[in-house]
């Protein structure tokens, strides 16, 4: 399969809707994406980013406002008809056939002719490092390897659009940061326009353009990986992506004060309809510092527990107050469990929460 | 299972494992003297004549015009229900689809098939008496349209009048083995068809058609079996004679000369078990391969 | 769970209701054919006279091979069940627990009566029934060794599906290491958690007893179905009503099973969720 880049379409979702029996799962959701951007959707079970998928792959009827494919609204557009590529979580390849054939399938009910579908099933099963097992049967192979077909066959057509619902949940965490990198590095030779399902929030910020955390049928927040970890929108979407301690900590005119600090505030927060009050300050592990007990400025704590995770620290310290943090440093400090010590905040603005949320 | 109750230590630690062995007995007992032994008596005593000496007069015997010919009629009437019983049965599952599995149709439907699959063979051709015997229910209202299915003598009372009772117990017992198969066609097929650009129809011809093939014929085989040693109906309805194998045994059983050779019976069912296990291998031999894609 | 699917591979309402009304309107139709024949008054018209006589006192002494029938088959429905709890339960758990490489060979086993059906293994019984004859008697409830091998394969399936679910080895593991005899083992933690495939292969057990002709005919002795036949070639009604009450029976008792499975996936959901 020759690389040309850029071949993928705009997509848009406008406000779209979708009921199901007594629940809302799309409740308006919009979206854009750029030719060739790899978009992931994020979040908890429930939240509709499936559904959303699914709605754009046309497997799901919408109730409500528009999809549309390079500028064409296809609501109306039947599945087979709406050139997509889908790879699914699981189970996906045909059992009765061989790996070749199930790749050839798309091109088979495209009517292309038998000499070209060969060349071009095989290619693409060169393409994710697979040509060697084109004869094989889905039980004969791997999770992983079953996921590199799928992905092969749903590739080989050329389609528009490329949307991988989960693909990676259902194997082994080795296989499945190797299988992310090669779906990025084959879709960013390629140019398609994909958008990619998943919970796991490392997986997400590790290989899309953009991420949209979404929640209770709609989007809470779509930035770069870098924008979300950094500025995140809501409480919900600074708890969802990455590590947060929660602190207690006092709103007043745009800025919080915890521990004697007072530190700026991400967004412009109205807890509770208020803009002033007790709030919790979501204070990442690596925006905390660990000093000797009783430095000036810091706050004593005491250690309970700290893990070692190969390149980096995690320890987990019970405050003066009673909270729990957890601080990430330098491997080479190496704090016992009861051993008193200080921690600093390092002055990075954080998002606030309610006292309860 | 009571392996080491009240033993002393020390025995204890030297038949740590053969107790365990030893439980296997009583059922590896019952199943030697209730299965293997008659099995093999009926298949042996084809091969004594009636004074005991060897001989196969009584499996050539298996060979002649008149055996081959109830062969054949077994061979027929099994056939038959078992393609109608498939067919009807398949169509059934397929009806079936998509239904909750704990709803209240499915259900019933499950119930009913589990129990007219059981349902007794004596009881299956009182049944059909009632139903389309002389005085039957369809019979009596069939000749009050004017229709008289008995125009050509009463048929009900020999081999083809098997067929629809035969079919009545086949369509359920064909529900109940081929459900399993349908159900684990999975959604995730059909839903990759369409975004591959295929339509309900290349779905079902080149994909859930050839994923169930070997399912289907696995039940359709042992559909076939299944009428092929069924002896209950066949006996209460024809009470005399010999039209099919296993009322040909009824009759070497009842009668010690049959064509003039005793242990007849025995020759018939080693015939028939010659068929059955050809007909349970290929049986067993489809449904791994059915697992083996369906996993 | 989730909308209409519009590729799903399930047929569209007018496909399943015009299959399954045809079919089911078939299918009721000897049954129905069977009560209706069970009320006709030999003078023309309906009565329930045959329904009463069958349930009336004197119905004891007019119908007495039929009622003895069904003791017999009652009393053979009982032992089977107690053949099968006390031969093939045991050996399932203990191949589960200690042979696992002799599940296949069970089950082979298991499927043979299917391969071998009876009116093949009824050629050999008489012989074997000789023998019995001289060390337990020849009553009645000696033809429940035959019939504990022809229910084997739906007992075996019935009592497998609730055993593959249940993981016996570590539970048993588990039991043990807190200190449990094996006589505890199995009666407080094993059993209990097979009482659905336990109570499944016992009233199919039942089902397929009551229903049984080849063997019993064959071996001259009573039970219900060789009765029915006797009775059914003077009084055709008895046969038919008694069929009835066994389909009925038949039919609970499977409901039963059914709502035995039911209720315990309905019960692991409801604690999943």
């Amino acid at each position: 399969m020759t690389p040309s880049p850029n071949y993928g379409a705009t997509v848009e979702l406008i406000d779209v809707v979708k009921d199901y029996a007594g629940h809302q799962a799309l409740t308006g959701v919009s979206l854009s994406v750029r030719p060739g951007e790899f978009v992931a959707l994020l979040g908890p079970s429930g939240c509709g980013k499936t559904t959303a998928l699914r709605a754009l792959s046309g497997l799901e009827q919408v109730n409500g406002g528009s999809i549309l494919i390079d500028g064409v609204d296809v609501v109306d557009v039947p599945v087979n008809k709406r050139d997509i590529g889908m790879v699914f979580q699981s189970y996906s390849l045909f059992p009765h056939l061989t790996a070749i054939e199930n790749v050839e399938f798309g091109l088979r009910m495209r009517k292309i002719p038998t000499a070209e579908r060969r060349t071009r099933a095989a290619g693409a099963l060169d393409l994710v490092g697979l040509g060697h097992l084109a004869g094989r049967y889905a039980h004969q192979l791997s999770g992983g390897q079953q996921q590199r077909i799928a992905l092969a066959r749903a590739l080989v057509t050329r389609p528009r659009v490329l949307l991988l619902d989960e693909p990676l949940s259902a194997l082994d965490a080795k296989v499945r940061v190797q299988l992310r990198d090669e779906i990025r590095r084959i879709q960013t030779d390629l140019g398609i326009t994909t958008l990619f399902v998943t919970h796991d929030q490392e997986e997400a910020l590790a290989v899309a353009d953009r991420v949209a955390v979404m929640r209770e049928g709609n989007i809470e927040q779509i930035g770069s990986p870098e924008e979300l970890y950094t500025a995140p929108a809501t409480p919900f979407v600074a708890a969802f992506v990455g590590l947060s301690n929660r602190m207690p900590a006092t709103l007043s005119d745009r800025q919080v004060t915890l521990y004697g600090e007072t530190l700026g505030v991400l967004g412009s927060p109205r807890v509770n309809g208020r803009a002033n009050g007790p709030v919790l300050a979501l204070v990442r592990p690596e925006d905390l510092l660990l000093v000797p007990p009783a430095t000036p400025g810091s706050i004593a704590a005491t250690v309970v527990a700290s893990s070692f995770l190969g390149s980096l620290r995690r320890t987990r310290l019970t405050l003066w107050d009673g909270t729990l943090v957890s601080v990430q440093h330098a491997v080479s400090e190496h704090p016992q469990p009861g051993e008193s010590l200080g921690v600093r905040l390092r002055g990075n603005a954080v998002s606030v929460s309610g006292i309860d949320g | 299972m009571t392996i080491e109750t009240s033993r002393p230590r020390s025995a204890r630690r030297l038949v740590s494992v053969p107790p365990a062995v030893l439980g296997l007995t009583p059922f590896a007992l019952y199943v030697l003297l209730f299965l293997a032994i008659p099995t093999v008596l009926a298949v042996l005593s084809g091969l004594f004549d009636a004074q005991g000496r060897f001989t196969i007069a009584n499996v050539a015997a298996l060979f002649t015009p008149d055996i081959l010919k109830t062969f054949a009629s077994s061979f027929w009437v099994s056939a038959v229900t078992a393609i109608v019983g498939a067919v009807v049965g398949a169509l059934v599952c397929y009806a079936l689809l998509g239904l909750n599995p704990q709803g209240t149709l499915r259900s019933m439907v499950d119930s009913a098939a589990s129990v007219l699959a059981q349902f007794g063979g004596v009881m299956l051709a009182f049944a059909f008496i009632a139903t389309i015997g002389i005085q039957g229910f369809v019979t009596v209202f069939l000749k009050g349209l004017g229709i008289n299915i008995f125009a050509n003598g009463v048929w009900l009372y020999q081999v083809p009048g098997l067929l629809l009772p035969y079919i009545y117990f086949q369509v359920p017992l064909m529900i109940i083995t081929f459900m399993p198969a349908l159900e684990g066609l999975k959604p995730q097929w059909a839903e990759a068809n369409a975004t591959l650009g295929g339509t309900r129809l290349t779905y079902w011809a080149r994909i859930a058609g050839p994923v169930l093939a070997p399912s289907f014929l696995g039940s359709l085989l042992l559909l076939f079996a299944n009428a092929f040693s069924s002896y209950a109906t066949a006996a209460a309805l024809i009470s005399q004679g010999a039209q099919i194998v296993p009322l040909r045994i009824r009759a070497a059983l009842i009668s010690e000369t049959v064509l003039g050779r005793s242990n007849m019976a025995g020759a018939l069912a080693l015939g028939m078990i010659v068929i059955m296990v050809v007909l349970m291998w290929g049986y067993s031999a489809l449904q791994s391969r059915t697992t083996r894609w369906q996993k | 769970m989730s909308g209409v699917r519009p590729v799903g591979a399930a047929p569209g309402r007018v496909a399943r209701t015009v299959i399954l009304g045809v079919v089911g309107i078939l299918f009721t139709i000897p049954i129905v054919a069977m009560l209706e024949f069970s009320l006709r008054n030999l003078a023309g018209g309906y009565t329930f006279a045959h329904w009463a006589g069958v349930f009336s006192p004197a119905s004891t002494v007019t119908y007495a091979v039929v009622f003895t029938g069904l003791r017999n088959s009652l009393l053979l429905a009982v032992v089977t069940v107690v053949i099968i709890l006390v031969i093939l339960l045991p050996t399932m758990i203990l191949v589960q627990l200690q042979f696992p490489r002799l599940r296949r060979v069970l089950e082979f086993i298991c499927i043979i009566p299917i391969t071998v059906p009876a009116i093949v293994v009824v050629v050999g019984l008489a012989p074997v029934y000789s023998v019995v004859a001289r060390l337990a008697g020849s009553s009645i409830w000696t033809l429940a060794f035959a019939y504990g091998v022809t229910v084997l394969p739906y007992a075996y399936r019935a009592i497998q599906s609730n055993l593959s679910l249940v993981d016996v080895v570590t539970l048993a593991e588990a039991a043990r290491s807190l200190g449990a005899g094996w006589a505890s083992v199995l009666w407080r933690v094993i059993l209990p958690n097979l009482r659905r495939g336990i109570l499944a292969a016992a009233f199919i057990t039942v089902a397929v007893v009551l229903g049984e002709f080849t063997i019993a005919s064959l071996l001259n002795r009573v039970n219900l179905q060789t009765a029915l036949v006797q009775v059914s070639k003077s009084d055709p009604f008895v046969a038919v009503i008694f069929s009835l009450l066994a389909l009925a029976f038949a039919f609970v008792l499977l409901l039963l099973i059914g709502r035995l499975a039911s209720d315990r996936r309905t019960r692991a959901q409801k604690k999943a969720s």
